[in-house]
């Protein structure tokens, strides 16, 4: 039980350290990697819990994918030497009443959900399918999210694809005058299409690409 | 007192699997060198030791001397951790790999996700490297590579997604259990072949090295490291290598399983028979290097996107389809 401990408070005290350093640190970039260091303890936490499945799926959707997108964003738009003013740009601090406003909010949901958990664990209606002990939790998961839960699991696999769909069309724009290569138009080039071989008269030259 | 015995165990056991699986990568080296030469009819490293089997450790010798240079504009943390993550992540993947059915670091129930996320973390030395050295070249080899691995790996796991549904569990040794019929390789053969491209794309092999790409960015994210920090990119890469080709051989080539299951075959113990299918697949590796010429980037890209995983999904149907028709679903 030690051991556990130990490496619980190691796992959360690194989450809530590399989660406060995403906001405070001053490159851009270094908080993209406190972001993904963040991720990898939490996955490391679920895995604690005995949800081997969520903390792998963690790892390689956010850290393995979208984290490597945000990188790459950031590292492209060339903000590492922005430098982030705390409470003191006068163009940030119409900001921060919103931000706290949400913070706040977000601070009390989270409060009324866990102290409901804690104290009154009867009003969150737990499907009991979910508590098989027998098989392994990859199984019991596909189980109740395939049967019981197909619409919701479906819906947001949609939202996603209009989201992404969204963006596509939002950043497409339609060029003209651009050269595309077509892979079978250059494969089956002959060599009489592209090669001709001349009697060059000295002094004429020979005229080309008429 | 208890803790610590288990811990001594754990070490090593640990130590059991590193020190062959860092032996090998040398070894492996070698390997690629001498198929390589082989190809162009060439002897390769042939001077150190016998066959020049020593070479790698002679080279390794030259790393650990020649100066560590930090570039004065680079961002010095970042810089140093880029090989050490890719070091550590190529050698933390062996814990799941099975040897046999019991010789096994970690037999976890999520063994082939965890392979997964640890293959697609690999992206982040070769990111973190890139971005630290503060140089063109490197950046722009950091950000090819990011691209390509991502892409890649979408394939891998779609093409993972078609054996698990023949086995019915992620764990490494069921998927070698399953295959004792039949190697996943005769059913599923379209797909190994495109885990075998990708596999190469995954790990900046050519042709599909456009991250290193010497002619163009003088080595990628690798142009301003030296010495040993140089050295662990390069082993950290073998790894994966060696990895992925540990992948290949359990989910398609039946693991640490005898290809018959008869009485010689079977008295071998299962590593061999893995290390075997390993090695086999690596030559591949080593042969595709020597054969073909690189990608142009935009073909790399339409590759993986237009060809790889559309043709990786519809077999998902197919394999799913032909399964349910035929009630061949395993179903526990």
């Amino acid at each position: 039980m030690i051991a556990h401990a130990i490496f619980f408070y190691t796992f959360s005290i690194i989450a809530v350290v590399s989660a406060i350093m995403v906001t405070a640190s001053k490159n851009t970039v270094h908080s993209v990697f406190f972001l993904i260091l963040d991720f990898i303890s939490i996955s490391c936490l679920f895995i604690m819990i005995g949800a081997e499945f969520l903390g792998m799926i963690m790892l390689i959707v956010y850290v393995g994918a979208v984290a490597v997108l945000f990188l790459f964003v950031v590292m492209m738009l060339n903000v590492a030497q922005q430098k982030n003013q705390w409470f003191a740009g006068e163009q940030s601090s119409r900001h921060i009443p919103v931000g706290l406003i949400i913070s706040t909010l977000i601070f009390f949901e989270i409060i009324i959900v866990i102290g409901g958990w804690k104290y009154k664990p009867e009003i969150f209606d737990i499907n009991n399918s979910i508590a098989q002990t027998s098989i392994s939790n990859t199984h019991s998961l596909g189980q109740i999210l395939y049967t019981d839960y197909i619409h919701v699991f479906q819906i947001s696999g949609m939202i996603l694809l209009v989201a992404m769909v969204g963006a596509i069309v939002l950043t497409f724009r339609q060029r003209s005058g651009l050269k595309r290569q077509s892979y079978i138009k250059q494969i089956s080039r002959e060599r009489a299409e592209g090669v001709e071989v001349l009697e060059v008269q000295s002094n004429k030259g020979v005229k080309i690409d008429d | 007192m208890e803790y610590l015995s288990i811990v001594f165990q754990e070490v090593y056991k640990i130590l059991f699997l590193l020190v062959p699986v860092l032996v090998s990568v040398a070894m492996i080296v070698w390997l690629d060198r001498r198929v390589w030469a082989f190809v162009q009819k060439r002897q390769g490293p042939n001077v150190v030791g016998p066959f020049g089997l020593l070479q790698s450790l002679a080279d390794a010798l030259k790393y650990i001397f020649k100066e560590i240079i930090i570039p004065s504009s680079s961002n010095k943390v970042i810089f140093i951790l880029a090989p050490i993550v890719t070091m550590t992540l190529a050698l933390i993947a062996w814990a799941v790999i099975p040897f046999s059915a019991t010789q096994v670091l970690a037999d976890i129930n999520v063994g082939i996700l965890y392979l997964f996320a640890v293959s697609s973390l690999g992206v982040y030395g070769i990111i973190m490297g890139g971005w630290a050295s503060n140089s063109k070249y490197p950046f722009l080899g950091a950000i090819r590579s990011a691209a390509q691995m991502v892409s890649y790996e979408v394939s891998i796991g779609v093409i993972i997604i078609n054996v698990l549904l023949c086995v019915g569990s992620l764990n490494l040794n069921d998927i070698v259990i399953a295959q004792q019929n039949m190697w996943f390789v005769i059913p599923l053969f379209p797909m190994f072949v495109i885990f075998f491209i990708s596999a190469l794309a995954e790990t900046n092999r050519p042709p599909f090295d456009l991250p290193e790409a010497e002619a163009e960015l003088v080595a990628g994210y690798q142009t301003e490291y030296s010495g040993m920090m140089y050295a662990m990119f390069w082993l950290g890469e073998y790894a994966n290598i060696l990895l992925m080709c540990a992948m290949g051989a359990i989910l398609f080539l039946g693991g640490w399983m005898s290809p018959i299951d008869v009485y010689p075959f079977t008295l071998i113990p299962g590593a061999i028979w893995l290390i075997l299918k390993i090695l086999l697949l690596f030559i591949l590796f080593a042969l595709v290097k020597a054969i073909v010429p690189r990608y142009r980037y935009d073909q790399l890209m339409r590759l993986g996107w237009k060809v790889f995983l559309p043709l990786s999904l519809t077999w998902v149907v197919l394999t799913a389809s032909y399964l349910f028709y035929f009630k061949l679903l395993p179903v526990n």
